[in-house]
């Protein structure tokens, strides 16, 4: 290799920042004459203390940007697949042959699982507060207490945990395979809209059967809770029952309902936004997999805490004298 | 439309630019197809081959540049005109692409079932008559699509891009992955489906020898990112027969599957 020809004629090294934020500079080697020729890789080196300080900080700032730009980018195309998706339910329902073994995945598919969840989150709640409110001679209110928190939140989020985990994550698999497969890409060649023939079903699914499922683990909830304390704390039945009609009333439970459709929407379009755009090979349908669950996982955490605060406050607005539960 | 019928090439390209970020991966491309046509495109791996027949289909969104597939510009189509558009293409994709949660006869009877409403024993019918005409037995509609073989596969798809009966059929890689056999096998195929109907078709290729059988014309595309400036992507368009006698030492080396100033580069490369 002639280095010395090469470095005098064109730039070897060129270091430039690039307009986006995401990558930081984009290092160009011209002519493969790194490997003798590293005395003239004349690199900017921070030289006094003070460049190192603006250079971390500038690298900071940098990394912020990419980590914004990275978490718009990805905001905006959930939000475009969205507004699609809904665009094509809104014009032309799917066929029953496409929509049945959808709904048949995840309703009856994820039903066993989600009632078993069911019940033993209720034993547990009434395992862990017992000893806490015998200890003030409330074990009655037990009841009350337990069912609240299952037909409020443990039921809905626990439904919606499942079913993110058993049927968004096979989604992202199913549909990232298919994407990875050129499936997708057939589907459009042979004239039918990907969106209405993959997306649509599978969300109409779990709108549908998420409210079900929610219902089911509720039911197994209260019926695990009261088993362990009527059955094996032996608390007395009248005031069980009666402690729980006392507190839970109707729009408790329909608050947790209302909840889980959001939760049903997020695990369907994410799971399905993941599989569409997911990396080729194995390692992007694995990847599209665990990210359809851990996205869908925390949008319905945080989505609950502003579901639960909004409906507080909507019943406080309805009902403002009756806010107390004991 | 200022052209008249005669000279409106069924598909038109013009100028298209295809870039994947900053990736570019075709530009400036210019190629018309007259209607009944068999064109083979060819090109070394990664050269823009398959990005080229999905920009045809529609299924990448180029940068810049026009598509126009019977006089109507792809790009500016809505998306019940570009379904309307898309039944009148057939592709037959590299990994065949088959539904596999869907036995042989649903994946062949798919586009029917979407696009016309034809009685369950007329759909049937068509099916093994598809089947057929690709010389596969009726015994395989039962079969899931991970039972055969590649060449079945290939065919399968094959026979699932002729069930709308297509004016176009765009052939991705059709003989990649196949026995020597297999391969003359497709190439027939390619053949007798243009001899029983009046289809144009675009064969996207590697095989030389596939491109010498099946093809009119052939358009050879090289890799962006070796090509010098101002230099056309297109290095050879012509009839097949002309290709080894090319001035371009870079089409003739193709053809002979010559390695030439790739061996150099990477002879360079270890010599470092």
């Amino acid at each position: 290799m002639k280095t010395g020809d090469r470095t005098a004629r064109a730039p070897v090294l060129a270091v430039r920042r690039l307009p986006s934020a995401g990558v930081r500079c984009r290092v160009q080697i011209t002519g493969a004459v790194m490997s003798n020729a590293n005395d003239n890789l004349a690199l900017p080196q921070p030289t006094g203390w003070l460049d190192r300080i603006i250079n971390a900080i500038v690298n900071w700032l940098a990394d912020i940007g990419a980590v914004t730009v990275n978490a718009v980018t990805a905001v905006g195309s959930v939000a475009i697949f969205t507004l699609r998706t809904v665009s094509w339910l809104l014009t032309r329902l799917p066929r029953k042959e496409t929509l049945l073994p959808n709904f048949y995945q995840v309703g009856v598919r994820s039903l066993p699982v989600v009632a078993l969840t069911g019940t033993f989150i209720g034993m547990v709640l009434a395992v862990q507060s017992y000893a806490q409110f015998a200890g003030l001679g409330l074990e009655t209110r037990l009841g009350g207490m337990i069912n609240i928190t299952l037909v409020t939140e443990l039921g809905p989020v626990l439904a919606g945990t499942m079913l993110a985990g058993r049927v968004g994550s096979a989604m992202a698999a199913e549909l990232g395979t298919m994407r990875v497969t050129e499936q997708i890409d057939a589907l459009s060649s042979m004239g039918s809209n990907p969106y209405h023939y993959l997306v649509v079903p599978r969300l109409l699914a779990c709108l549908c059967l998420i409210p079900a499922l929610t219902a089911v683990a509720n039911f197994m909830g209260v019926v695990g809770g009261a088993y362990y304390s009527i059955v094996i704390l032996d608390i007395d039945t009248f005031h069980y029952w009666y402690n729980s009609q006392s507190f839970v009333g109707l729009y408790d439970l329909f608050s947790g309902l209302f909840k889980s459709l959001f939760f049903g929407a997020a695990i369907a379009i994410l799971g399905c936004h993941r599989g569409f755009h997911c990396d080729p090979g194995a390692e992007g349908v694995g990847r599209a997999a665990t990210q359809a669950f851990v996205y869908a996982f925390v949008v319905i955490i945080v989505m609950d805490l502003f579901l639960g605060i909004a409906l507080i406050n909507i019943y406080d607005m309805i009902w403002p004298e009756e806010t107390s539960l004991i | 439309m200022s052209a008249t019928d005669q000279d409106q090439a069924l598909i038109d390209i013009e100028s298209l630019c295809v870039r994947f970020g900053r990736h570019a991966v075709l530009h400036d491309i210019d190629v018309r197809v007259p209607r009944g046509q068999t064109l083979a495109v060819i090109g070394e791996s990664g050269c823009g081959k398959t990005v080229l027949m999905k920009s045809i289909i529609g299924l990448v969104r180029p940068q810049s540049g026009v598509v126009r597939f019977d006089g109507q510009d792809l790009a500016r189509l809505g998306d019940k005109e570009l379904t309307r558009q898309r039944v009148r293409f057939g592709f037959v994709f590299q990994g065949a692409a088959l539904f596999d949660s869907m036995t042989v006869a649903q994946n062949v009877a798919f586009p029917l079932r979407q696009h016309s409403h034809k009685p369950v024993e007329k759909v049937h019918e068509i099916v093994l008559a598809r089947l057929a005409e690709v010389g596969l037995p009726p015994s395989v509609v039962a079969r899931k699509p991970a039972e055969l073989s590649g060449g079945m596969r290939k065919r399968v798809g094959l026979a699932r891009a002729l069930s709308l009966e297509p004016e176009v059929i765009l052939y991705d890689e059709p003989t990649t992955g196949l026995d020597p056999i297999m391969s003359d096998v497709i190439n027939e195929l390619i053949i007798r489906t243009r001899n029983h109907r009046p289809v144009t078709s675009i064969v996207v290729t590697h095989d030389m020898r596939t491109a010498m059988k099946v093809a009119d014309r052939v358009v050879m595309l090289y890799p962006l990112t070796r090509l010098e400036e101002d230099e056309s992507q297109i290095i050879y368009d012509g009839p097949p027969e002309d290709m080894e006698g090319s001035s371009d030492p870079r089409v003739a080396q193709f053809v002979k599957g010559e390695a030439g100033a790739r061996l150099e580069e990477i002879q360079a490369g270890e010599g470092d």
